[in-house]
């Protein structure tokens, strides 16, 4: 299932897929937001946002409105 | 003679850089600005082997040569600047054994500008314990460089990375990959453009904006430079970065593969356990709210006692100089300007102290971070940023390092609001101010069965009023200031860490000792000026002031010692301060104020903590006595000489806790901003706007109380 990273659920592992370079800010693929990564919702904030992640091993926050840019995918 | 080498310490934040660069230098450390900019610039000097020296700098935390702050600017400036002084002989990569991926992110770009580098795997002593094994010849070989473990922690593995600096001649500065993949035909008319120069420092110089200043004026770079080799659109050239992002992840993740075994099933942490509570959506602002709390009840209730005696030595020496020394101008000099001056800067030591050690122990436990996660969506509103937080909660230490603080928001316009209403939020020097205020006016008595003291719960309502103030102005500014924002917000949560002693210790050191060293200067400046304002005069009122009283109270009968405190007030009132204070009065009557709290007002406008300096200047000057008397009582004897009754009562005490809540009062802080925003628009308008507030909350809380 194709979705975006604000829509996963707590605990939830995808992985990510192609993004659009524009968009998204470089500093976050320097932090490991590559296509072929996994990122694992760790918990959100009230009003999901800003939504704690773990993307690789490192783990980051990044607001709802940078999230909805990124896609995944939910393997199973 | 010992030789020196330049050892620049770079690499991801939170992976120990610091301490490491506590570990090598020790105390023998300087903290300073990058020239022109007030990036904070830490270096050091460590003795290496056979008489060498290694000069080293702790270079801003950064996650790669790309900028998008000023902090990391820095970082390339100083990489790429062959002819600066800090140009390093060798590169030291400090990265955490757990994150070794990204750390060599960085790394990898470091050595492509072909510099002598050195990979240092901190936090070694947690291999054990998390199963991870690592190749180092092998990864040594594929990064063409030298690898040296060690635990900044735990002091293992120093020695061994002190011999690796000593021996950088023996390293190589070959590349470890071919960023020039990217866009072969690009690269390699670049480097046919500039045949003399490295082409990765083209590309840096093509994509960053750096600022080399005066010192590398190299044909090659201005000219780049002017015509920014613009074959590419700004959105192909953001392309070509994210491209070679993904080559250097390529790189490092076929690598890692070859020599590094991590056991995942460890990955359910201490810190994904704790992050469960701390950022709860209930837990987590409960016990962030009462973090705050017991820090205020404590530095209210702990530094109290080392004040009162900090108070009474200095009240203490002032009539020991008066006793010991004959009587004349130097003495009294002394007695009466220097050191009650001295004791205005002292008494602030304990208060600051403890501010700096909880905000150091929030940071490096890496609870800072989730409270930027915590209160992000709540300050978006207000048009700052959850990272507006840690420079709003320094500022209850100082506004000068929390205005530096707000270095990395990486939005103009979050960074440049969260500048402007920093100042509101209660600083250091605010705190003696209301202390003495708070005890004059507050009842010492508990409330709610005994659990809160009036007088602590006062000054928490002081900060929450600062807060307040500080996020109203936020929401102002946001709808007015016509900038339009480019943020993005991408922050780490590093794992939480048990603060290490050494660290907190230099940080309250080195704060405690500049704010002192440095708002010192000022109040001592100040108090011996008030002291000669306040002990000379012209005019038959002030020479003649002993004639004056006595005539005046010739048939009272009054003791010798009332005689002497009459012709002093006298004296003060015709002293030159005395002309000052009277000249502002009517500005500062109907704020419920007499003119010698005028005095100290005005005074405290170059920094606030000189209004209790000033006042217990001018009452010493007047009391001239044998017994000195504490500031505070000094304060609760003074009346007014228009309504009768204490001076210092309830309406006046809070109109004065409201002003200084408001006013922008640091001359210090105004330089800050300056030099932050480049301009002096916007602390011209700091001050106007701040304060207006002051006086106007002031008038209507005295007019409303009396």
């Amino acid at each position: 299932m194709i979705t975006t990273v604000a829509e996963l659920k707590r605990g939830e592992t995808a992985i990510i897929k192609e993004f659009d370079e524009i968009d998204v800010p470089l500093k976050l693929l320097e932090m490991g937001c590559l296509p072929g990564n996994r990122v694992t919702m760790m918990q959100s904030a009230p009003f999901k946002d800003p939504i704690y992640l773990d993307i690789n091993g490192t783990h980051l926050a990044i607001r709802r409105e940078t999230a909805v840019k990124i896609s995944v995918e939910i393997h199973g | 003679m010992g030789k020196s080498i330049n050892v620049s310490l770079i690499g991801n934040p939170n992976t120990g850089k610091t301490s490491l660069f506590n570990r090598l230098t020790g105390l023998n450390q300087q903290v300073g600005n990058y020239p022109g900019i007030t990036v904070e610039k830490k270096e050091g000097i460590c003795k290496l082997d056979r008489g060498l020296k290694a000069h080293i700098l702790d270079l801003p935390g950064t996650y790669s040569l790309n900028t998008t702050s000023l902090d990391e600017s820095i970082v390339v400036e100083t990489l790429l600047n062959r002819n600066s002084k800090d140009f390093p002989d060798v590169a030291v990569v400090v990265s955490d054994i757990e994150n070794l991926k990204r750390n060599l992110l960085v790394f990898t770009q470091i050595k492509d500008l072909e510099i002598p580098t050195i990979l240092v795997i901190n936090m070694a002593d947690r291999m054990e314990r998390k199963a991870i094994s690592l190749d180092i010849e092998l990864l040594e070989e594929e990064l063409n460089t030298k690898v040296v473990l060690v635990s900044a922690r735990k002091n293992q593995g120093i020695d061994n990375l002190k011999d690796a600096i000593a021996n950088y001649k023996q390293l190589t500065s070959e590349p470890c990959l071919n960023a020039s993949v990217i866009d072969v035909e690009y690269f390699e008319k670049l480097k046919k453009t500039y045949p003399n120069q490295l082409v990765y420092k083209l590309w840096l110089v093509i994509t960053q904006d750096v600022n080399f200043g005066k010192l590398d004026r190299n044909r090659d770079i201005e000219d780049l430079k002017q015509h920014k080799f613009d074959i590419k659109s700004e959105s192909d050239l953001k392309k070509m970065q994210h491209k070679e992002t993904v080559v250097r992840y390529q790189f490092i993740n076929g690598l890692l593969k070859k020599v590094l075994s991590i056991d995942t099933e460890n990955a359910k942490d201490l810190r994904s356990r704790l992050d469960r509570i701390l950022l709860h959506k209930v837990w987590g602002y409960l016990i962030f709210f009462v973090i705050l709390l017991v820090i205020f009840q404590a530095i209210y209730d702990w530094s109290t006692y080392p004040m009162d005696w900090i108070d009474q030595a200095f009240a203490s020496a002032s009539s020991w100089v008066n006793t010991v020394f004959p009587s004349g101008p130097l003495t009294d000099l002394f007695a009466e300007g220097i050191i009650p001056g001295l004791g205005g800067i002292v008494i602030f030591i304990p208060q600051i102290a403890f501010l700096f050690l909880f905000i150091a122990i929030l940071e490096e436990s890496g609870y800072m971070s989730r409270v930027v996660f915590l209160m992000d969506h709540i300050m978006k509103r207000f048009g700052l940023s959850g990272k507006s937080v840690v420079p709003l909660v320094s500022g209850t230490a100082c506004a000068i390092p929390a205005v530096m603080a707000t270095r990395n928001i990486e939005d103009w316009k979050e960074r440049l609001i969260t500048i402007l209403v920093v100042p509101f939020t209660t600083c250091s020097a605010r705190l003696p101010v209301y202390l003495i205020i708070i005890a004059l006016v507050i009842p010492d008595e508990r409330i709610l069965g005994g659990a809160f003291n009036m007088q602590g719960l006062t000054l928490m309502l002081l900060y929450l009023l600062g807060f307040g103030a500080a996020i109203f102005s936020a929401w102002v500014l946001n709808k007015i200031l016509p900038i339009k924002r480019k943020a993005f917000f991408v922050m780490e949560m590093p794992a939480y860490k048990l603060p290490m002693l050494k660290n907190v210790a230099i940080t309250v050191i080195e704060k405690t000792k500049s704010f002192v060293v440095g708002a010192g200067k000022i109040i001592m400046a100040i108090s011996i000026i008030l002291w000669i304002l306040a002990s000379y005069g012209v005019g038959y009122q002030f020479n003649g002031a002993e004639t004056i009283v006595k005539e005046k109270y010739a048939d009272q009968n009054l003791s010798e010692a009332e005689m002497d405190q009459k012709i002093a007030s006298h004296e003060l009132e015709y002293s030159f301060i005395g002309y000052i204070g009277k000249g502002i009065e009517p500005a500062v009557r109907p704020l419920g104020y007499d003119w010698k709290i005028g005095i100290a007002i005005v005074s405290s406008f170059a920094a606030r903590e000189v209004f209790v300096g000033t006042l217990a200047t001018i009452y010493s000057v007047e009391s001239d006595g044998e017994e000195e008397q504490t500031i505070k009582n000094r304060m609760a004897a003074e009346t007014n000489p228009i309504l009768g009754g204490p001076l210092f009562n309830f309406a006046s005490g809070i109109s004065l806790l409201l002003f200084y809540a408001f006013a922008m009062q640091c001359m210090s802080t105004l330089a800050i901003v300056k030099r932050e925003t480049n301009s002096w628009k916007w602390p011209a308008i700091q001050f106007v706007f701040m304060t207006a507030a002051a006086y106007f909350a002031a008038l209507g809380a005295f007019q409303i109380l009396k």
